[in-house]
């Protein structure tokens, strides 16, 4: 029984994560505390630590979905995904803005403004893919092209300026909405959620996208095209960026290219291995990943009540990612399981030997 | 024994676990010789070559070299004591040049006098008269050319015995030309070349002597003149020519409607792989076979049925009706089934389930947006586990942890599923117990007498004497007869493999 919930994948990231939560239950409980209060604008908000990784932890979450798909299919992951964020917000500001920096009205709808970012973000993802598929180079080199040139590009779209919103209603997206205390970044990626699980449930992708990473040449012999495969995982991640965009845009209210969303590829690579998922592609398990996200965003928050400086993070998140990859890794977990093994044996022959 | 002798190998062992793979093998190679080394598929030919060049370590047996007791432990041994070898795919590097890849890693001093080495490698291109400068990037030299560098950097390591391990098969008929005068020009070095093909033309064009294994025994050394190929053919497959008891179709194979319209009909068929333009048809209930030897183009033949390679060029017609068929799915939807030769990179799906492997290829069929439920998925899988009783723990297991059989199973279970009219079984049967054998031979019949029209492909003649009714014969990528009826034996089939004079 208990070896059958160790060896389920999603107990990795829940034993992470418990982990995490008894660490700070011991050091310091008011990790758990939830006040509620009221933000600048007169509206109730709930705070507190465990709120903060439900906020910031949604961009990850929702990033986790589509880079799932993509180190499934692809064997690879997408490191140009805080980049394209970086594209993707500067649309949604440029199309709002318009010309002019410091509009009082907002030029279009945002709903529109959020479209046209989605369609750049899956458009830039659709050149990562056609890198990858078509060209067959790997996809951390592919889409380091989009990594160098993609912050420079997204200066680009706005003339280099830094267009700042007024308009109180951009800001519900990545803060709150009035009358509801809990962060909208959490519904939007609850939403996502849900869509992705629908997609799973009434479509093939799951299968494709496994199939593809597993065995490319026996799912071509079964009437799957891997390369299209391939290539709709990274557009499909440009729909992610996209919403991952709108929320960090909404959160200023503005831009700044060169720190927005920095290093978010890694922590949503780390996501999906903290899921248990391999890199190398094939089999997934999605509820994984996007527990992993919360559980990195975990991370993060424990660290800064820790008063680590945030120069000193990356640092502390590299000792837990080691431990955690050694943890999961098959040498790691044969070696424990013979010794255990041994360990049993020992006893029984100690028994026979009384 | 040969004074001349060269090469000496006697009583050679080698076992992996649960495979004897050489048992008592030995191999004489004379100065100034070609000698093949021949045998099909498992017989142990690279076995032995992996011995001989110590990436195997032998169980028992002795090597002597120029008379002299050698000892073989490694790659780097072999090449001291002068054995080298040139293997199928280019082991050089290409973005090197022509003469750094012949003195790369042979080397003790830490600088390389360049000029030495170009006038070096220059030399040894001239008196080999092969055409490619020294400073040339070696990618930019064609295959044979390549080879022959290969060769060169073999030569000028003074190498005694150098081993070709199917060295033409990804070489034109010219550049096989040119590499042959090689060989002719080494052996009059007084080398010792032992030569690995498929090819049987080139067999009997270039060597002098033949070695022929069979199951990792040594069945016999032979002068060229000796043996005609017919005779090759029989040592090859193990099948005496006089071994007249024959096996007729125990079902007595289903009356086949010769004068209906075929299920299948291919003109001019050829793809990517090099296989010249073939003919094939098929009839309703009707089960016919590819036969030659390993690389004679059979498997590559299905493959461009079912739009696996790449097409150049050739119409098909499906029940008389002409069809595209550029790619597998064209041919699923044309209710075409394809069993693939190489079960492990083209067939399972090795970390998804037993059920997922199943349901796969109905699944693509019926379209992206229209996954099966659950109940569904599960009732297929089960009726196939059922059906061809697959031996699984249950139906999620990881189709990697059964044993082969039951993976061939689960395949053709896929395939069965999708209830095609015309069904490719490439080697349906190799590397599984003779239990689940004739199970798949039992079923192919059965299949065959509801209707379904069944090509089957085997390295085993006597599986496809037993279900075929008729055989097109394959040799050197080309088909080269179509055997039914009376003349479907043993003796034909070889001799028309065999071709040649043997015909």
């Amino acid at each position: 029984m208990i070896n059958k919930i160790v060896k389920n994948q999603i107990f990795i990231p829940i034993a992470a994560m418990l982990f995490l939560l008894l660490f700070n239950l011991v050091t310091d409980p008011t990790f758990f505390k939830i006040a509620m209060g009221q933000n600048s604008a007169g509206n109730p908000v709930l705070s507190g630590p465990l709120i903060t990784i439900l906020n910031n932890g949604s961009e990850l979450a929702i990033l986790a979905i589509g880079m799932t798909l993509v180190t499934a299919a692809s064997g690879g992951q997408d490191i140009s995904v805080g980049a394209a964020i970086a594209i993707a917000g500067s649309t949604i500001l440029r199309v709002l803005c318009g010309t002019n920096t410091r509009p009082d009205t907002l030029r279009t709808p945002i709903f529109v403004a959020f479209i046209i970012g989605c369609l750049v973000a899956m458009a830039f993802g659709a050149f990562n893919g056609v890198l990858v598929s078509i060209f067959k180079i790997q996809p951390m080199v592919a889409t380091l092209i989009l990594y160098t040139a993609g912050r420079s590009i997204a200066a680009w779209i706005n003339n280099n300026e830094l267009p700042i919103i007024s308009d109180p209603r951009f800001g519900y997206y990545g803060g709150f909405i009035p009358g509801i205390p809990i962060p909208t970044p959490f519904f939007i990626a609850a939403l996502c959620v849900v869509i992705i699980a629908l997609v799973l449930k009434f479509t093939n992708l799951g299968l494709y996208t496994q199939a593809v990473g597993i065995n490319e040449s026996s799912s071509r012999l079964n009437g799957i095209n891997p390369v299209f495969i391939k290539w709709l995982t990274f557009v499909i991640l440009g729909a992610c960026v996209a919403v991952a965009a709108l929320i960090k845009v909404s959160r200023l209210s503005s831009i700044n290219y060169s720190v927005i969303a920095k290093d978010i590829e890694m922590d949503a690579i780390l996501a999906v291995a903290l899921g248990g998922n391999a890199l190398g592609g094939g089999k997934f398990n999605m509820a994984a990943s996007i527990i992993g996200a919360f559980v990195i965003q975990t991370l993060t928050t424990t660290l800064f009540m820790h008063n680590v400086p945030s120069d000193a993070l990356p640092a502390y998140k590299a000792i837990v990612v080691i431990a955690l990859v050694v943890f999961s890794a098959p040498v790691f977990r044969d070696a424990v399981s013979k010794f255990m093994k041994n360990l049993k044996n020992g006893k029984k022959k100690e028994v026979a030997n009384v | 024994m040969d004074n001349n002798a060269l090469l000496n190998m006697r009583g050679i062992y080698k076992s992996f676990p649960g495979v004897k793979a050489l048992q008592d093998v030995a191999f004489t190679l004379r100065k100034g010789e070609i000698h093949a080394l021949m045998g099909e598929n498992g017989a142990g030919k690279s076995t032995l070559i992996k011995v001989l060049t110590g990436v195997y370590t032998k169980d028992e047996g002795d090597i002597t070299l120029d008379g002299k007791e050698v000892s073989i432990h490694s790659p780097e041994d072999a090449q001291h004591a002068g054995i080298s070898t040139v293997y199928q795919e280019i082991t050089l590097c290409p973005n090197l040049s022509v003469a750094e890849n012949m003195y790369i890693g042979r080397s003790d001093n830490i600088i390389q006098n360049w000029k030495a080495m170009n006038e070096g490698a220059d030399k040894m291109l001239k008196s080999l008269d092969i055409p490619a400068k020294p400073a040339q990037q070696l990618g930019s030299c064609s295959i044979a050319v390549q080879q022959m560098v290969a060769i060169a950097r073999a030569v000028d390591m003074d190498c005694k015995v150098l081993i070709l391990d199917e060295p033409t098969s990804s070489l034109d008929d010219n550049e096989v030309q040119k590499l042959f005068k090689l060989m002719r020009d080494l052996k009059s070095r007084g080398v010792g070349i032992i030569f690995v093909t498929h090819f049987l033309d080139q067999v009997y064009e270039v060597c002098d002597r033949i070695t022929v294994l069979r199951d990792g025994k040594l069945v016999g050394e032979f002068e060229i003149k000796d043996l005609p190929r017919v005779q090759l053919v029989s040592k090859m497959l193990g099948k005496e020519l006089d071994d007249l008891s024959d096996i007729k179709s125990e079902s007595g194979a289903a009356a086949v409607d010769m004068s209906s319209v075929p299920v299948l009909e291919a003109e001019g068929l050829s793809s990517t792989e090099g296989i010249k333009p073939f003919d094939f048809n098929i009839r309703k209930g009707e089960v016919n076979g590819f036969t030659g030897l390993l690389g004679s183009g059979r498997s590559e033949c299905v493959r461009a049925i079912f739009g696996a390679d790449r097409v150049v060029s050739g119409t098909v017609k499906k029940n008389g009706k002409t069809v595209k068929i550029s790619k597998p799915i064209d041919a699923m939807k044309n209710g075409i089934g394809y069993l693939p030769e190489d079960r492990k990179i083209d067939g399972i799906i090795g970390d998804l389930s037993v059920r997922e492997n199943i349901i796969l290829a109905l699944q693509v069929m019926k379209g992206f947006f229209k996954p099966f439920t659950k109940a569904e998925a599960n009732a297929f899988a089960d009726e196939y586990i059922k059906a061809l009783s697959i031996k699984t723990a249950s139906a999620d297991t990881p189709i990697k942890s059964l044993s082969g059989g039951n993976q061939q199973k689960c395949i053709l279970a896929r395939w069965l599923l999708t209830h095609p009219d015309y069904l490719i079984l490439d080697e349906p049967t190799r590397g599984i117990d003779v239990g689940t054998k004739v199970d798949i031979q039992k079923l192919v019949l059965k299949l065959a007498s509801e209707g379904m029209s069944i090509t089957f492909i085997s390295s085993e003649t006597d599986e496809m004497l037993r279900t075929c009714s008729r055989l097109i014969v394959m040799r050197d990528r080309r088909v080269v007869g179509e055997l039914k009826g009376d003349d479907l034996t043993q003796n034909k089939i070889m001799s028309t493999i065999a071709g040649g004079e043997g015909q």
